[in-house]
């Protein structure tokens, strides 16, 4: 057989001598590949963030909830009933040991006012508790403290977003007036930005009041439940399951659970939410993974089409090779590397395209991508793998064509 | 001792209509250096013993040696080594690559031989040169005309050195003056030591060569040597 190099001179000279049909065939496969390490970026990016966004919020934390647990989601039970009241809360904040911190966190949507305009946001209702938990620093002001709880003062603590929507960007708002539901609040403190959550939604559009506030003028009404989670801070670590437990037998006392009762409450830990959306995040992606592989394999099809029809329509030519001299390997070979090439420079500028678009994409929707070797490399690999499997049988048909036959078809 | 030497060759097809033979016990010798025309009526079993003579197919039975070595039962890989090495083809419709030069059409036995670059260039311009169109390397067939592009296929079964030429028809797609051109030029090949077999139905063609052999019903019917 003729030698590796030559074989790919003659593949490259065949290819060029069809350039548009060649970057046409190879297109199929760069779509394909684009696609899947496109896909497969953006998902990374995603969990990564998820990932940097538990890392952020602690792995520390737990979330008390109303409402029976259930495996792998955040709440369960539909139509639960409220079963935290104060009392728990009081008792959660007083009874449970290796505690850092506890806070209850209500929230309710709803228009902040000022003489600027109107910007429609989440006001929460929380204890100072809350920032120690989430780690929120105060970049100007001061933070909610415990007097403000005491005193349910009209004090209130806006986060960047709503800062520029309502001031402006990079005003001060210390000591400005907002109107929540007709009643106003002083900004007594900017929180630090925080961005965007793990689930996508901008951390930083909210408007934090004291819950005694927040309670009598927002909520209107006490309540003998707490109507949001519960955030806990273990002081350790390593002691959040610790701590889970003792809040698991605390709870069940308190309702006076029958020992065969299942827990009327829930609680989750950041590690598990984030189990949680990384596995949907990973389903995702394998889910749009695979259809940009069909893609790939439809692609693979584009490949051993032309080829078949380049066997037949350079039957002449196969013909001549023959006559003078080729073997059936030395056919075989040259049509199977020309399909390999087709195939492999499309992975390649399908690796390329991948990249680019993903970047773009993460860019300009606020995602962000992570270019993973392993999947690369896989890429090209199947992407090879395609062009030989359907350069195969074209490359096969032409090797066994018939010496005289080829020469005389016309 | 003889380059080629057929004995009791037997070409048979099997179609639905029955068996047909195309060649029937034909025994012929052709020693290095015979310049031998092939004729007879279309049907009589020209392309056949061309095909066989060319290792394009193998005889149903009977022996052929080819250069000293029995070619009559080789496999499709050995046949192509065979061809490579010892023909020379040319065709009546010159069967040159579209879209490539010259050059690299005269190349061509040559990349099947594992000839260097190199020296496939070397070579392929002097088998041009010999036929009289180094001027024209770089054309591609398009850009040529009939004569010269058989020139070129000519020149493309030289390249290799084999000892033997084989054409079929080769003045059959070229005008009279032209097609005097091209015997010519395979009469001064053979001049040079070269053997080769040609076929042709043109009384005038035939006229160049020195022994004709006239075909007829797939044996071989008349066998003459003539004066040139």
């Amino acid at each position: 057989m003729i030698s590796f190099p030559e074989i790919v001179r003659l593949a490259m000279v065949a290819l060029r001598r069809n350039k548009l049909r060649s970057f046409l065939t190879a297109l199929g496969i760069i779509i394909g590949v684009a696609a899947v390490i496109c896909m497969v970026s953006i998902g990374e990016g995603a969990k990564s963030r998820i990932r940097g966004m538990i890392e952020a919020t602690g792995t520390n934390v737990l979330l008390v909830m109303s409402g029976s647990s259930s495996t792998g989601g955040m709440r369960g039970g539909a139509g639960s009933q409220p079963t935290l009241t104060w009392e728990d809360l009081r008792a959660l904040q007083t009874e449970v040991p290796n505690l850092r911190a506890v806070a209850p966190l209500t929230r309710t949507s709803t228009q902040v006012v000022n003489d600027n305009g109107t910007w429609t946001t989440t006001v929460y209702g929380t204890t100072p508790e809350y920032f120690t938990i989430r780690n929120w620093a105060i970049v100007r002001g001061s933070g909610l403290s415990a007097s403000d709880q005491a005193g349910s003062t009209k004090n209130a603590v806006l986060g960047q977003t709503v800062v520029d929507k309502l001031f402006g960007g990079g005003a001060d708002p210390i000591g400005q007036v907002v109107r929540i539901r007709n009643a106003p609040y002083v900004v007594i403190g900017l929180l630090d930005k925080k961005g965007q959550s793990g689930m996508g939604q901008d951390q930083d559009d909210a408007v934090f009041v004291p819950l005694s506030a927040f309670q009598a003028r927002i909520q209107g009404g006490l309540s003998k439940f707490v109507p949001g989670p519960v955030w806990v801070s273990a002081a350790t670590s390593d002691g959040v399951e610790g701590a889970r437990t003792n809040i698991a037998t605390l709870l069940r006392e308190r309702h006076r659970l029958a020992d065969d009762a299942e827990d009327d409450f829930s609680t989750i830990s950041m590690a598990e939410m984030a189990g949680t959306l990384t596995a949907t995040t990973q389903t995702l992606t394998t889910l749009l993974a695979s259809i940009a592989f069909v893609s790939l394999v439809v692609g693979g099809i584009g490949v051993m089409n032309i080829m078949l029809v380049s066997v037949t329509e350079r039957t002449r030519e196969i013909g001549i090779r023959m006559a003078v001299g080729a073997q059936p390997a030395d056919i075989l070979a040259q049509f199977l590397v020309e399909a390999l090439m087709l195939a492999a420079i499309g992975g390649a500028v399908g690796v390329v395209l991948g990249l680019g678009v993903g970047q773009l994409l993460a860019s300009k929707f606020g995602w962000s991508m992570v270019a993973r070797t392993d999947i690369i490399l896989l890429s090209l690999a199947v992407s090879a793998i395609v062009g030989v499997v359907f350069g195969l049988y074209p490359a096969r048909k032409a090797a066994q064509l018939d010496p005289i036959d080829a020469l005389r078809y016309e | 001792m003889a380059l080629i030497e057929f004995v009791a060759v037997e070409r048979r097809y099997v179609s639905e209509a029955g068996e047909f033979a195309a060649l029937r016990a034909v025994d012929l010798h052709i020693e290095r250096g015979e310049f031998v025309a092939l004729t007879g009526a279309s049907g009589s079993g020209k392309s056949t013993l061309m095909n066989i003579m060319g290792c394009l197919d193998t005889p149903t039975s009977g022996l052929y040696r080819l250069a000293d070595r029995n070619v009559a039962k080789l496999t499709r890989v050995e046949l192509a080594r065979v061809r490579n090495e010892f023909i020379g083809f040319v065709f009546q419709n010159f069967n040159l690559l579209a879209r490539t030069s010259a050059t690299e059409n005269v190349e061509l036995p040559l990349i099947y031989a594992h000839c260097a670059p190199a020296e496939r260039r070397k070579r392929a311009l002097e088998a041009l040169d010999r036929v009289g169109l180094s001027d024209r390397s770089t054309h591609l067939p398009s850009q040529l005309s009939g004569g010269q592009q058989q020139r070129v296929a000519i020149a493309r079964a030289l390249v290799t050195r084999p000892p033997l030429i084989l054409a079929d028809e080769p003045t059959g797609n070229l005008d009279s003056v032209t097609s005097l051109e091209i015997m010519r030029l395979l009469a001064q090949l053979r001049a040079e030591g070269m053997t080769i077999v040609f076929v042709t139905h043109e009384a005038d063609i035939a006229q160049f060569a020195a022994r004709k052999l006239v075909l007829r019903d797939g044996a071989i019917v008349r066998d003459e040597v003539q004066s040139t």
